[in-house]
Order: structure tokens, then sequence, then C-alpha cells
């Protein structure tokens, strides 16, 4: 057996052991309050020992794949956002002893998955490093960054199993609107990683000439039906769809393509939980909440801001500062990824000066941590898919 | 400036919520709250105490944590904003008339606005500038106003609190003991060996410790500052060089930005990841992604002008050799030299052949130079030929004249006069890749390309930057502010003996209530302390059957 195919194994052992995890997760949190708790306590041993054994596999995945490739796994969009989802379990680990808090690992176990899921649909073959990457930053840099922003998404998770306690679902309120909102939004990840596995499974093939914003013909090839054309398009593949409408030349319609067939899929996906079940999403979700103690959430959120805020400052600015100034020549260059860092540090420093001198707590610090993730994961998918910059390795 | 008197005779400035000497409620917001509001230790922030002249009421805007903190989102929407497009610097284009070309052509009616907006270069622009000044403000006033009282607050606290302030601390709990003497001298012992450092007034306790974390904040803001200050410093001469150059293989320039400095470029190479040179591993992807690069390169030689060199002399002191590739500079007398761009193969030189039309028997050769070409080439036996004008890049004609778009040799024209023994007077020819023009009549003769070499071209950028070592001081402050705060806990306990014999026991931490409370327990188990209760939000108080019970 190879390196890589031993590391692709250990990735898949991680992601089943992940889905097990929050099951025993699950029956943790579950059951009646008279029940004993040493049967939770016994449900919880099991949840956060199958989730180690799969944060052990992952952390082979991440050493194999390092070893076969000569550098950190983390070059680009499949091997980060992996060891990204790699960092959010272990952060979890580490707050549940911290906290003994079954809740955080049964709602961040899930993320960890959607997080993997969406990973792969990326090329995963083993890339060589380009001249800019190519230096000890890369390693230092990345993987300091990512830790700082997996400990400080266990406070999102710790923000949502509050809100999900905290905010009554029986009435109408913005609390209720948006909590379903983020909801929806996570089931539209599914919907792009069941649309991609699909389609992938499929085979589907698409091929096109275009001709790209500077003029010059290119080739694309589409594995999903295309529904918009990129620039001055012509179809190659014979039997393939024909796009709907032409994008101008800025546009990716590509990508374009594969976002608006993941809100499809996922608004199905979404409108079919409701259909059946006929509840909320947040409603649904709510009874595994129930049991949470929303001050312990609350600490465990304003914690892991505190843990996660001083090694985010280092390993997203001060790292990255360093490294542009080695290889850019300049130390910040308001590239789009910079920027984001920034604004990502600057949130959090908003979080933390409202937390400790306005007195916003509990729910308002709930909020913002839900909203601090959204701007990571912003940062990340956005944009390094649709802002053009610097770091658009993927 | 008014003042309060505490019931204890204590004299506390106006503003004081906590008195500072016993502890008791002095304003009136602060009697009605069950928990004492422990932010500053109680004391008077200096906003709170001075209101009247015009500095204080500046001072009072920017010691608002509220104005901060609209402050700091400001600055982050604005940064987002600043992503929607590409910024200017990104784009394509020499100057503002192309950059607003730019902008409508790929971006349509909003990048048309987006650019007239001034928004292409926001992170530029004098109210991102001043946005960023007035955080810079902000931060110094905020930590004077909050820091300096905070720090006398702690220095002088006394060890016996009024049982009022006990009661109304988060932790806190009452009750008889049978001997609270030994009570309280094995609390001291426990706490001691949890390193509280314990201060004794008669029948009251205090233990204290990690008191210097409460000054993180301060020390985080004071780097920020330091950082503020050394970026501001870029503005002044001297202290920042950034410059760029092309230099072809081969040649030797001054170093741009460098006074004194010369590079010589010994051969740009510019490779890719293949098959043969990769790891197996990368097969796949090279065969997914095709080319992908994998060096670049400029082998340098560095060289500087004597000491003592007269002005104007070429002298020139070899200093070393150097390859520069991305991420490995040269570094030389705090000048930074990077690798930035390339341009492959651009035209050294020309040969040309003059030759009679009609035999095509050939004159003579010459060869141009077309970064120095010479004025006139003389093939012997009576011919010549003559460069009336030379076009490096030709890019057609304007009212009947040849025009060069550039000084770089992408695409040569020339204008020849050639002279022959058959035609002394001279032929005139205008000869561009691909295309000849006799504009003056038939000629007998014409220049007839042979062939061409060509050369690389390295783009190198030149920095230097004195205000490095400020801004990496900064960063390290900010750095160990940010942590000094973050993993370390101020944590308080107040024992007191009331005169009916029972025992008052509190405790207090800016943060990690669950940590304070294991150390409270060993204490009190130890000890014998009496019960005590988290009194904060009674109904969200931890149950029981709850999971997380908090015991970690």
């Amino acid at each position: 057996m190879t390196l890589v195919s031993l590391s692709g194994y250990l990735l898949f052992i991680a992601f089943i052991a992940y889905l097990v995890g929050t099951l025993l997760f699950g029956g943790a949190v579950k059951g009646s309050k008279n029940e004993a708790s040493a049967s939770n306590k016994r449900w919880g041993k099991a949840g956060i020992t199958v989730t180690i054994i799969g944060f052990i596999a992952h952390l082979g995945y991440f050493i194999t794949r390092w070893m076969a490739s000569g550098h950190a796994p983390v070059s680009n969009m499949f091997e980060f956002t992996t060891a990204f989802g790699m960092m959010l379990v272990g952060a979890s680990i580490l707050f549940y002893f911290l906290y003994k808090s079954s809740a955080i690992g049964l709602f961040a176990l899930p993320i960890a998955v959607i997080i993997l899921g969406y990973a792969a649909m990326f090329p995963k073959d083993i890339q060589p490093l380009i001249p800019a990457l190519q230096s000890y930053w890369l390693t230092i840099h990345v993987i300091t960054a990512a830790i700082g922003e997996s400990i400080l998404a266990i406070s999102a998770v710790a923000g949502l199993i509050y809100l999900l306690k905290n905010v009554d679902l029986t009435k109408r309120s913005k609390g209720r609107t948006w909590l379903e909102v983020v909801m929806y939004t996570l089931i539209l990840v599914v919907g792009f990683i069941v649309v991609s596995a699909g389609f992938g499974a499929s085979g589907y093939e698409a091929k096109f000439t275009y001709v790209d914003k500077n003029d010059k013909p290119a080739e694309i090839v589409y594995h999903n039906p295309p529904l918009f054309g990129m620039n001055q398009y012509e179809l190659q593949t014979e039997g393939a769809m024909e796009p709907l409408a032409e994008m101008p030349p800025i546009i990716n319609a590509k990508t374009l393509t594969t976002f608006v067939w993941s809100i499809i899929t996922g608004t199905i996906i979404y409108l079919l939980i409701r259909l059946i079940t006929r509840k909320r999403v947040a409603a649904l979700l709510q009874p595994l909440a129930k049991k949470a103690n929303l001050q312990l959430m609350d600490e465990i959120g304003y914690r892991s801001v505190l843990i996660g805020f001083p090694v985010f400052s280092l390993g997203a600015l001060v790292f990255a500062m360093i490294w542009a100034h080695e290889a850019w020549s300049r130390f910040w260059g308001w590239d789009p990824k910079e920027v984001w860092a920034l604004i990502t540090w600057l949130f959090y420093a908003a979080y933390l000066h409202l937390r400790l001198s306005r007195g916003w707590e509990g729910r308002k610090s709930a909020w913002l941590a839900v909203i601090g993730f959204a701007i990571i994961m912003f940062n990340l998918v956005a944009v390094n898919l649709v802002i053009a910059g610097l770091h658009s390795y993927a | 400036m008014s003042s309060i008197k505490c019931e204890c005779g204590h004299v506390n400035p106006e503003g004081t919520d906590i008195c500072q000497n016993c502890g008791r409620p002095l304003s009136a917001e602060e009697k009605e709250k069950r928990l004492a509001d422990m932010r500053y230790d109680g004391a008077a922030i200096r906003s709170m105490t001075h209101k009247r002249s015009i500095v204080d009421k500046v001072w009072n805007f920017f010691s608002s944590v509220k104005i901060g903190v609209s402050i700091i989102i400001a600055i982050l929407v604005a940064a987002a904003i600043g992503t929607f497009l590409p910024q200017v610097f990104y784009v394509p284009a020499a100057n503002e008339a192309q950059a607003a070309q730019y902008y409508e052509e790929h971006y349509g009616t909003f990048g048309k606005i987006y650019n007239a907006l001034g928004l292409s270069d926001l992170y530029g622009s004098w109210w991102f500038m001043a946005l960023v000044g007035l955080l810079g403000i902000s931060l110094v006033v905020v930590s004077l106003d909050r820091g300096i009282p905070l720090y006398k607050s702690l220095k002088n606290q006394r060890t016996a609190r009024h049982p009022s302030f006990m009661k109304r601390q988060r932790l806190f709990g009452e009750g008889k003991v049978a001997d609270p003497d030994a009570v309280m001298a094995k609390a001291k012992e426990k706490l001691k060996e949890e390193r509280y450092r314990i201060k004794e007034e008669d029948g009251a306790i205090l233990a204290e410790k990690g008191r210097w974390s409460r000054w993180g904040p301060y020390v985080n803001h004071a780097g920020l500052i330091i950082f503020l200050l050394g970026v501001m410093l870029r503005a002044l001469p001297g202290f920042y060089v950034d410059e760029s150059m092309w230099i072809r293989e081969g040649e030797t320039l001054a170093v741009k930005g460098a006074p004194g400095l010369f590079i010589e470029n010994k051969g740009f190479s510019y490779e890719v990841y293949s098959k043969d040179n990769a790891k197996e591993v990368f097969g796949e992807a090279i065969d997914r992604v095709g080319t992908v690069a994998s060096k670049y390169q400029t082998d340098v030689a560095l060289y500087k002008q004597p000491e003592n060199a007269l002005p104007g002399s070429t002298e020139k002191e070899y200093v070393k050799d150097y390859s520069i590739v991305v991420n490995k500079p040269l570094k030389y007398e705090g000048y930074s030299i990077f690798q930035m761009d390339f341009k492959l193969d651009e035209l050294k030189s020309m040969t040309f052949a003059l030759e009679n039309k009609e035999t095509e028997k050939p004159v003579g050769e010459l060869t141009i130079d077309l970064a120095n070409p010479e004025k006139e080439y003389d093939l012997g036996n009576g011919s010549k030929v003559r460069i009336l004008d030379y076009y490096p890049d030709f890019s057609g004609f304007e009212d009947g004249e040849p025009q060069s778009a550039t000084p770089i040799p992408n695409n040569p024209a020339f204008l020849f006069k050639m002279f022959t023994p058959e035609k002394p007077e001279g032929e005139t020819s205008f000869v561009a890749i691909r295309q000849t023009l006799e504009p003056l009549g038939e000629n007998e003769y014409r220049m007839a390309f042979q062939n061409a070499d060509t050369r690389n071209v390295s783009g190198l950028t030149i920095r230097k930057d004195k205000t490095i070592p400020i801004i990496s001081l900064g960063g390290l402050i900010f750095l160990l502010g940010v942590a000094q705060s973050s993993y370390f806990n101020h944590r308080r306990f107040w024992i007191r003996r009331t005169e009916d014999g029972k025992l008052l026991v509190a405790g207090h931490t800016n943060k990690n209530w669950v940590a304070l409370k294991r150390e409270l327990d060993k204490a009190a188990e130890y000890a014998g302390l009496p019960k005590y209760s988290d009194q904060r939000d009674p109904e969200e108080a931890i149950d029981a059957n709850t999971e997380g019970d908090s015991k970690a």
C-alpha cells in the first residue's frame, strides 16, 4: 500500500468515526431528565472515545500525506479544508476535556463532517508547490491560522446550542427566523455536496470553448449540467445541455452553475425535511440542545474566543505578515484574503469589547459567535473561489 | 471636582461606584444592583470625573467603548467593501484614465461607480486613514482613562471589605463555624498552596493571584499604538523604499532606490514540474493541471561603489553572487531585492542580410543590438547600412509616421538607408516584422531578415523598510499583551469573620469562573469554609441533572 492510498483510507476512517461519534454524543444528551445520568455519562465517554479514534486517524491522514508530498498538506482547497475539519474536531476534544460537555461534541462533529464533505468535492490529487508557496512559512502560517480559526469556531458551536435552547421557537421572532436561516445555510452546503458527488458519480461532462476576460480563447469543462455559459461559449461535447444563459466575461459561469445547482438541491432537501416532519429544522434540533446548560455554553463560547483570538492573531496576521514580507516584499498588501483575516480579527476584537465593557453576554454574544464563524467561512469559501487575489490557489 | 464620602469615612472621587476603602456601594445605580459591578474595581474612570472643558468632552468621546467599537465596525465594513473589486494597484493601468477605463470595461456600470466613488483606492483614501487614526486615538485615550484608575484601585485595595461588598460578589457564602480562626488559618494554608498571595488584617483575609493579567489589555493596546506609529513613520523620507526594475540578462544596472548599488543579471531561469523531475505522487496533478511552475530564479552579481569613489565614477566593487528566488530575496545593507516578475525571450538582437532583390545575392550581414542599435553598419566594399530611425515597439502608423508604443523591443521596426556601389546615393526601406515598405520608390536592394537572438528579463522589486523593527516590536508587545489577558486570570477571595462569629466568603475573577470555583472548592473542603453559591442569574442556575456539571 502506498502512503497516498493509506492516507486516503485513514481520512475515510476519520469520517466514519465522526459520524458514529455524533450518534453516541446524541445518546449522551438524549433521554429524560430523571434518567440516571450515569448512562448519559457512558454515552458521552463512548462518544469522546470514538471521536478521539477518528481524530487520530485524521492526524494519520495528515502525517502520511505530508510524508508522501514532502510539504504540509495545507496547500490547496481540499487539503486546507480537510485540515480545518481536523482541527475543529481537535478543538472540540479540548473543550470536552475542559468542560465535559457532550453537547459541544454533538454539534461540532456534524459540522466537521459537512466540512470534510465539502473539502472532498475539490481535486484531491497531491499538487507540487508553486514558487510562492515554497517556504517553511506555509507550514507555520497556515497551520497556526487554522488552529486559531478552529478554536474560534467552537464559540459558534456553543453559541448555536445556546440559541437553539434559548430562542423561543413557538413564537414568531427575528431570532427564530435567523436561526432557521443558519440551518438553511448548513443544508445548502449539504446540497453542494450532494450535487457535486451526484454528478461526479454519473461522470457528467460538458466541454466548452469560450473567450476569457482578457479576450483570449480558453477551454472549460463542467461537471454538472451547464445552466450558465461562459462568455461567447461554444459547446464541444455532443449531447450535453446548452446553457440557458450566457454570462459576461468577469463572471465564472461554471462556479455560478455549481452555486445555483447547490441552492436548488439544498432548497429541495430543506423543503422535504419541512414537509415530512412538519417542523422547522431548528425545532428538530432543539431537543438535542435542551439539556445544555446555558451558562456553561456562554462560558465555553467566551473562553474559546479568549483562547482562539491570540492564536488567530499570531497565525493569521503576524505570521502572515512575516511571510508576506519574505515572499511578496511587503508585509501587508490589502490582498482580499489578508483583508478578510483583518476583518475576522476586528470582529472578534469587537466581540471582546462588547462583552467586557457593554455586558453583551448570553444571547447577544451567541449571535456574534455565529456571525464570526460565518466570516471565517466566507474567507475560506468565497474569498478563494469568488474574489480573485493572490491566495486563490484552489 | 466634587467627591463622595462613604459611611466608612473614606472620601472617593465623583463617579466612584464602589468605595475604594471598604467596598460599600456608593452610586445610586450601584446600590440598585444585586451584584457589584467589578469592572475597574468600581473605581471612577477619568471620563466619569472630568466632564467640563472641551478637552474633557473630546476625551470622553474617545474613551467610550461604544465609540471604539463603532470605529472598529466602520473600519471592518469599509475594509470589506474594498474587496468587492480588485484595488487599483492590482489593476494593469498606468494612470487614472486607464484605471477608469479598466473598471468600466471589466465591471460595467458597477465598476464605473465603484471607481468614481474612490472605492478602487479605498485603503489609500483620506477617510479610511482617518478612521484608522481615530482608532489609534481611541486606543490611547481608553487605555489611560481606564488603566490608571484600575491600577490605583487594585494597588490600594484594602483587605477587609464591608459585608455589603462581599454579599454582592458573584460567589458568596456565609455561615457559622465552630472555630473561625482555625478555619481561616487552614484556608490560608490551602490558598497559599494554590499560589495565592495572602494579605491579612484583623479577622479578614484577601487571597489574590494573577493581578498582572489585568494589565494585558493595556499592554496589547500599547503594542497596537506602537505598530500604528511604525506604519505612520513610513511616510517620512528615507524610512521606506519601494521600487521595481526590469533587468535583462547580461545587463548591469544601478539598483533603483539604492544609491551606490549595482546589480548584474547573470541569467534568469524558469522551471516547471514535469513527470521526470517531480516526485511520482505529483503525476496525477501535473496531468490534470498541465503546467505548474516550480521555480523563478535570477542569478545576480551585486556590486557597490567604493566608499571613496569620486562622484560620477563608474568604478564598482564586487560584493557577492546570489540566486534570487521567490521567498528568498537578496538582502544587503537593509535592502532586500525580490524576484517579482519576468519576461521570457525578449528580442535581444536581429540579424539582417543586405541583398539584391533580383539575384538574392547577399552583399553582407549585420546584427543589430536592439537595446543599443548603432547608427551605421559598414559592410565593406563600399556598402553600408544606416539606421535612419528605430521603433522598438512598432504599433502602426499615425499620420503616415511609424509609432512605437513602448521603448521595449517587442516588435522592432527600422527605417534603413542602404548604400551600395550601384546605388551610392542610398535607397530607403522601412522594415518591420513581416512587413517591408519602400516609401521612396522601388528599390534594387533589400534587408532580408536572417535570425534573431532572445534573452529573458527579470522583474525585481527593491525594498527597504526601516520601520520594520518598530512594527515588529509593536506586534510582539500586542501578542504578549493578548496572551497575558487571555491565558491568565485575576482571582481574588475575601474571607471575613463577623462579630457574631459567622464567616463570610466571597470570590471574584475577571474570567473563567469554573476554575475559580474549583479552587474555592478545594480550599472550602480542606478548611471547612461555609457553603458558597453562584449568585449570577438564579433562573439560569446550574441544574444538577443537566450535563456539563462543570467539574472539569
